[in-house]
């Protein structure tokens, strides 16, 4: 074993690239969670749009259209839970378990042609000047496009939710349907694009695992991702900054287990892999025990079904 | 414009229709994905859904509908008790895994001693697996209120990085000649869970699931408890009031459906499968969820949706073979099953009524 082969500096700038497909997802699912409505189906979008930007960035030769790709896809497969919860009235955990089933298969099929195909290459951007900071240069300013992106993204959704009368808006709907209806906001409308937002952003983020983190198709190739970033979500007690924290926390423990994977730890490899859930777990019961806090903060309508009696 | 009215009580008519609509549709809808994959859509759907029971080989097959049909509805009728109180157990998978490496392991450990009591105590080992996997969300549940939803899911993958270490360690066959995977139990006697009477695919495993079938329908009618995880189902509140201990409520549900998951893997190990292998697990513990909603949460309703699953998994490994359709086409099969079953639902919690305009005063 050999320890001091892991170089602290790498092993801080791959936990940014391992942070951000799950970064990307929980804060789309933040937005949808805070209009009310609990998407179980994070797993089956980002899987979705894994494959949507691969295949695209393959045809096409671009990675950016493959993003774009990717964004769509998520988006497309959402609309599904989107209307059969908002339209159909129907169960959203069940119907966010269905959209993981299915995407699971749907990306299988997809991706029959693309297994083993490498997709082109998304480059690095340094940001001028500011990469050249000695150590936070490297860290930091040195990654391609998309985990900037990814954290000027957490700080719209911030601005936007804090801010803006879009956002009271949509808090509004998230925390009394009824009285937003009331008030004459259109409840299933907001709801409908807040879910489609959602599966935009966790199709980006699956598409930064095929494009970017892997990069390659593999059948499943998201292993819980989504789940996890269902978990940050509660974890960060639906505050957009926190969910950098958690995305991070998480990205760290990747990257550093799978340093002690390649540095030949004597723990086996299966038992090293286990603990991003393991820790995962940890922290959900850390947030949910100190109850007060992380429930008092959950959008009072989560997961309720909303349908005007008029 | 059409007007959604609820309805005080579901429709009994609806709840029996929707499914039979939902799998007609699924059909129409899965022909046309057929059809876009470049296959003959009625071919296809007569290879999925009539030639495993009445086609050409339908001697063999048929006793593979019940070899697959067992740990679905073992499993679905545990997960259902749980989704009528509205405690959402989404790892059977992971308790499923569990339960397959506990009852291998204490058949593996009595090898090669042959005794009348070494496939009792696997069964118990497999039940009690299940069960304690299960128990970690049920206890976080109870104990510091984290979501189970989360916990179970999670745990799968957990399970399964557990099932790799003990296919290539703990439990790797020491004469297998370095290869993973552990002895085949199926050629262990006192171990083995072989089929009752050749040609049916009856095993023990098929009999649990039987059983559980018939124990289900008796507790959710008959017995007290039964009454309570209907009632915290449908008034969470007049179930508080009426005194319902919702944590009691959570143990128990999560522990029966996590000890049948258990002895689910565990027939499948000592069975079909016949060794704890790194792809041991084939999502049984997932497409039960379907199996549970397709079946209504009822037992008996399980039992038909049960086997019709596993009619598409016989008949999607055919089409496999015979017309070149890839597998996760069925996969997105099943998903959509579960769509159009959730969307038809609203058919039974509402009548939909045309909606006259009324002039504005």
């Amino acid at each position: 074993m050999d320890l001091s082969a892991i170089d602290p500096l790498v092993l801080l700038a791959s936990l940014m690239v391992a942070a951000t497909p799950i970064l990307l997802a929980a804060t789309g699912e933040l937005v949808v969670e805070k209009s009310g409505v609990l998407n179980l189906g994070v797993e089956g979008m980002m899987i979705t749009g894994a494959i949507c930007g691969l295949a695209v960035a393959v045809e096409t030769g671009s990675p950016a259209l493959g993003f774009l790709g990717a964004a769509l896809g998520g988006a497309v497969i959402s609309l599904i839970f989107a209307v059969l919860t908002q339209v159909f009235l129907a169960n959203q955990v069940a119907t966010g378990l269905a959209l993981t089933l299915f995407g699971l298969g749907f990306s299988a099929l997809l991706g029959q042609g693309y297994i083993g195909v490498k997709p082109p290459p998304t480059g690095q951007v340094p940001i001028p000047g500011l990469s050249e900071i000695p150590v936070l240069g490297r860290v930091v300013f040195s990654h391609d496009l998309i985990v900037y992106l990814s954290l000027i993204l957490v700080a719209l959704v911030w601005a936007v939710l804090k801010y803006t009368r879009a956002g009271l808006i949509l808090r509004a709907v998230g925390e009394n349907h009824g009285a937003a209806h009331a008030l004459g906001y259109k409840v299933v409308r907001i709801r409908v694009l807040a879910i489609m937002f959602g599966g935009a952003l966790a199709g980006l983020g699956g598409a930064y695992l095929s494009l970017v983190r892997v990069p390659q198709w593999t059948e499943g190739m998201t292993a819980g991702a989504g789940w996890i970033a269902l978990a940050i979500v509660v974890f960060a007690s639906w505050k957009p900054w926190r969910i950098i924290l958690g995305a991070y926390l998480f990205g760290g423990i990747t990257v550093l287990q799978l340093n002690l994977q390649a540095a030949g730890v004597k723990v086996p490899v299966e038992y090293l892999s286990m603990s991003p859930y393991l820790i995962t777990i940890l922290v959900l019961v850390i947030m949910s025990s100190g109850r007060s806090r992380a429930a008092l903060n959950a959008p009072a309508a989560l997961g309720q079904t909303f349908h005007a009696s008029s | 414009m059409l007007r959604l009215e609820k309805r005080p009580v579901p429709s009994r008519a609806w709840t029996v229709a929707t499914p039979v609509l939902a799998v007609l549709l699924t059909m129409v809808a899965g022909g046309v994905m057929f059809q876009l994959l470049g296959k003959d859509p009625f071919v296809a759907i007569r290879t999925i859904f009539w030639d495993p029971v009445f086609g050409e080989f339908a001697w063999y097959f048929r006793g593979q509908l019940l070899v697959k049909a067992g740990p679905l509805i073992l499993i679905a009728v545990g997960l259902s008790m749980g989704f009528r109180a509205g405690i959402w157990n989404i790892g059977a998978e992971g308790q499923y895994i569990i339960g397959a490496i506990c009852g291998a392991a204490v058949g593996l450990a009595f090898y090669p001693l042959e005794a009348w009591f070494i496939f009792p105590l696997m069964v118990i080992a497999g039940g009690l697996g299940g069960w304690a996997w299960a128990m970690i969300p049920a206890l976080l549940k109870t104990r510091f209120r984290t979501n189970e939803i989360l916990v179970s899911l999670l745990l799968v993958y957990v399970a399964e990085q557990l099932l790799a270490a003990m296919a290539l360690g703990r439990l790797r066959n020491p004469e297998g000649g370095g290869f993973p995977g552990s002895r085949n139990l199926s050629q262990y006697p006192s171990a083995a869970n072989l089929e009752l009477i050749p040609g049916t695919g009856m095993h023990w495993g098929v009999v649990a699931a039987f059983v559980a079938v018939i124990f289900g329908y008796i507790l959710l009618q008959r017995h007290v408890l039964g009454y309570q995880i209907r009632l915290a189902g449908q008034a969470p509140r007049a179930a508080r009031f009426g005194g319902v201990n919702p944590n009691r409520l959570v143990v128990f549900c999560l522990g029966l459906s996590g000890a049948l998951a258990g002895l689910a893997g565990m027939f499948e190990v000592a069975g079909p499968a016949g060794q704890i292998s790194i792809d041991f697990n084939s999502g049984y513990g997932f497409t039960a969820i379907i199996v549970a909603f397709l079946g209504r949460l009822d037992p008996l309703g399980i039992l038909l949706a049960g086997l019709l699953m596993a009619l598409t998994y016989i008949g999607g490994e055919n089409a496999q073979s015979n017309l070149g359709l890839p597998s996760a086409a069925i996969q997105a099969f099943q998903g959509m099953l579960l769509f159009f079953l959730l969307a038809l639902d609203l058919l039974s919690n509402f009548r939909v009524r045309l909606a006259t305009r009324k002039v504005k005063t």
